[in-house]
């Protein structure tokens, strides 16, 4: 309309509106000056620092500017602070903008570039200084799969146990909230000693245990056989009993051989009854779920993330109509059934933002795996649950730190960067489009 | 009627029932789960404690070590301790002269009995007997460097010193340095979107800033190290390349988003009639921002605060990237600091098993958990409590 009374010959301007017309485009005006400086002066950095007297010099052109228009008497105090504030504050929230399409810019022209297929498809060569990211990407795709099968079916369903099941105001269900909100800001590191501590040293050497167990009564039963060289006096010398594992070829020949031959090689020929060899090899067996592994990656990744997920599903059913709910129930329908067929169809863009914010923060926090999974290099894929891996963000910190040649690996670094970025941008785009569909779902009357 | 539901509810009893308790379960699984970690980090460090006051009795009453005499050292070396003859009683076999003088000259020790052989596996994984510690060591100076007394990390050496204040020390400093940035700049720019921008502005800057926040922490930790460390160092003329300064301006970048989303929230959900009365009574837009806006979202403020200082002093990848890593405690803004969550981060992966540092390092974390989740807890409770019944009156 304005733009109207300004072209048009019949409308005479008045005072008022001239001062309502600078007023509004006074960001504009703001931010078409500070485009140009940026422009002139090359970065953004330089502009905050170098040019002071421009900003100055711009407040107090607008300020009397504006003075001058109004005839009426103004307090020029007033207005130049008023004006002041307004491009201090605009300054600050175009610091921010600048600075992230800044980054956003740099990383990508310049990561943008090292970008190939071969890049993206192969391994790591020459100490990590040339070849690709491949490894990197498929470990960081298994956590991310892990952690969202272990993490999101578990959080939504602490969600509808918080908000349906119990009660609203009890004891139990404030504790809980309470421990969910204030765990969401919990530094990652914590949950990593979680981790390590816990599944690994727990859980892992638990299983590790049951595992040489059920190895050994093996192992002793076949020493009990009739061609074994314990038969006769219970007493055999190391070379004996690699000649016995090496003619039954079963599937813990080859680490047991091993053993025996570092005792052999300690220049040991003398006789040793049964015993001794279960436990010098039980001593030696190597920890297979007990050691940084890929599940235990994925299940702290998980764990880091399930507030996350709580949080955001437990809003989503909160959104939900009450009547919705109450028209199931007067329909007859049970709780599980208004469950199923009314709470989680209301909530399921919730569950699907909370999830994919979840991998996103999965995805890009490195901090949680550094002790419980993550490897430097590996020139394998990860085979099974329990085989370390590696991680793109890891890997860039890898590479910008303990690198034998950072400069030589600059491209690598910005690809890898570009590449994590495109991941977790994608990622949050998602949620962001989805949940902005959220809320328009329950809201149309308003 | 009556008949009709009964049916229904019968059908369904037992379904609903198992599903109940199947719900029921996961929940309470993934809540101990969540309750599990304050007590686990606490339980592994308590542990440490126990430990090392073990220890400290074994080594006391078998008078292992004597401190503070360097020609004592080889007392500590596994080697020498399989080599001795007391420790490890001649056998009674008949080539026992002959094994005796062959282990020597290959500084090997014949190991015949089970026990023996245990011991020999066992010292396979401990790099050998720890210099114990005291609980004391931990807070109080434990070394005197030019006639004053310091406090020292210095965890991998033949006398390990733990002294976790350089630690909280550097946790502290550049987490202030990082809030000192963020704080000013992120309120300001939630007022200039609540106060003055226009609507399509709001709806540009809002996503832009979720942006950052969606950015990878070791992302911003790559940027600052590649580019901006550059910059400060040609700007400030510093020694030291990576250093406090720059770490605060990484933790800024990272606390940013979180600060303004909080802040941006409490001041949109001030009642829109305060700020109308403040304009009907003639004042100008920044003196209703600055007088009416801003204090009655200040619960808000205050909880932004607290919580972006939380987040930035357990940030893990940028103190352990761009801070120097050094454990200092001086007021010098341009040098290195090693934060808490940095020191987890570099060495708890090389780390032995409940070894002395393993527990010293859980120590450390449960310290950090006490700090961020006490910010944490402070932060929820003004935020809920105080925001909320200032408007709503309950």
């Amino acid at each position: 309309m304005l733009w109207q009374n300004l072209f048009s010959e019949k409308n005479s301007l008045k005072n008022f509106e001239v001062i309502e017309l600078i007023n509004k485009f006074k960001i504009f005006l703001f931010v078409f000056l500070f485009l140009i400086i940026l422009i002139t002066f090359g970065g953004l950095l330089n502009l905050i620092f170098n040019n002071s007297i421009a900003l100055i010099a711009y407040i107090l052109i607008v300020s009397i500017i504006i003075v001058i228009i109004k005839k009426k008497k103004t307090n020029l105090f007033h207005v130049i602070t008023e004006n002041t504030f307004i491009i201090l504050t605009s300054l600050s929230s175009l610091v921010v903008i600048s600075f992230v399409i800044y980054i956003l810019t740099y990383i990508f022209i310049i990561g943008s570039q090292h970008i190939t297929w071969e890049f993206l498809t192969s391994n790591p060569t020459e100490g990590l200084t040339s070849g690709g990211i491949f490894p990197a990407i498929v470990g960081t795709a298994f956590l991310v799969i892990i952690m969202s099968i272990a993490g999101i079916p578990v959080g939504t369903i602490t969600a509808v146990y918080i908000t349906e099941y119990a009660k609203e105001n009890s004891l139990f269900s404030k504790i809980v909230r309470f421990s969910v909100n204030s765990l969401a800001g919990v530094p990652p590191i914590v949950f990593g000693l979680f981790g390590l501590g816990f599944f690994i040293g727990i859980v892992g050497k638990q299983i590790d245990n049951r595992e040489i167990i059920s190895k050994y009564n093996n192992i002793n039963t076949m020493f009990l056989q009739s061609d074994s060289p314990f038969y006769k006096d219970n007493q055999a010398n190391p070379r004996e009993v690699i000649s016995f594992f090496k003619s039954l070829k079963n599937d813990y020949s080859f680490e047991t051989i091993e053993a025996l031959e570092g005792l052999v090689l300690k220049g040991e020929y003398k006789n040793y009854n049964l015993e001794f060899y279960i436990e010098y090899l039980k001593e030696r067996e190597r920890p297979k779920w007990g050691q940084p592994a890929l599940i235990w990656a994925a299940l702290t990744m998980a764990l880091f993330t399930l507030p996350l997920v709580i949080i955001s599903v437990e809003e989503a059913i909160k959104a939900i109509p009450p009547e919705l709910k109450e028209a199931s129930y007067s329909l007859g329908a049970t709780k599980l059934q208004t469950i199923i067929k009314v709470v989680l169809p209301g909530a399921v863009n919730g569950i699907l933002t909370g999830g994919i914010l979840a991998v996103s923060r999965g995805a890009g926090e490195v901090a949680p795996i550094l002790f419980t999974g993550v490897a430097m290099y590996l020139p394998d894929l990860p085979d099974s649950l329990s085989s370390q891996f590696m991680e793109l963000g890891y890997h860039i910190y890898v590479l910008a730190t303990q690198s034998i040649n950072v400069e030589l690996t600059k491209p690598i670094q910005y690809a890898t960067t570009f590449v994590l970025l495109v991941l977790t941008f994608t990622l949050n785009f998602t949620a962001i489009f989805i949940r902005s569909k959220t809320r328009n779902k329950f809201n149309r009357e308003s | 009627m009556k008949k009709i539901q009964i049916r229904l509810k019968n059908r369904n009893s037992l379904i609903e029932f198992i599903a109940e308790r199947f719900i029921q379960i996961i929940a309470l699984t993934s809540l101990a789960f969540i309750l599990g970690i304050f007590y686990f980090v606490f339980q592994e460090s308590f542990w440490a404690f126990k430990q090392i006051n073990e220890k400290t009795r074994k080594e006391d009453t078998r008078k292992y070590y004597k401190i503070s005499d360097e020609s004592n050292m080889n007392d500590y070396s596994t080697e020498d301790d399989e080599l001795r003859p007391e420790k490890y009683p001649p056998e009674k076999t008949n080539n026992n002269e002959y094994l005796n003088t062959k282990s020597d000259s290959l500084k090997l020790k014949p190991f015949n009995t089970l026990e023996e052989a245990k011991n020999i596996s066992l010292h396979r994984y401990s790099m050998g007997q720890e210099k114990p510690i005291k609980f004391d060591d931990l807070f109080k100076p434990n070394d005197v460097i030019e006639g004053e007394q310091v406090f020292i990390w210095q965890p991998i050496s033949t006398e390990p010193k733990y002294n976790i204040l350089p630690l909280i020390f550097g946790s502290f400093k550049v987490s202030a340095i990082g809030i000192l940035i963020a704080f000013p700049i992120s309120i300001m720019a939630a007022l200039f979107t609540i106060a003055f921008a226009p609507k399509w502005l709001r709806e540009i800057i809002k996503p832009i800033v979720e942006i950052l926040a969606g950015f990878p922490t070791v992302v911003i930790g790559f940027f600052c190290l590649t580019v901006l460390s550059g910059y400060f160092e040609e700007l400030f003329n510093t020694q030291l390349r990576l250093n406090a300064f720059l770490g605060g301006v990484g933790l800024s970048i990272v606390i940013i988003p979180i600060v303004y989303t909080l802040i941006e929230d409490s001041l949109y959900i001030v009642p829109k009639h305060l700020s109308e009365a403040s304009l009907a009574l003639g004042a100008n837009k920044w003196q209703t921002a600055y007088k009416v806006l801003l204090p009655a979202a200040s619960p808000g403020v205050f909880a932004a605060f607290l919580l972006g200082f939380g987040r930035a002093f357990g940030e893990t990848m940028i103190a352990l990237m761009i801070t120097g890593n050094a454990a200092v405690i001086t007021l010098n803004l341009f040098d290195s600091v090693r934060t808490m969550a940095a020191t987890i981060g570099s060495e708890m992966a090389e780390v032995e098993y409940r070894s002395i540092h393993y527990g010293v390092l859980f120590i450390v974390g449960s310290v950090l958990f006490i700090i961020t989740f006490s910010l944490n807890a402070l932060a929820e409770f003004i935020f809920r409590k105080k925001l909320i019944k200032k408007f709503r009156g309950y």
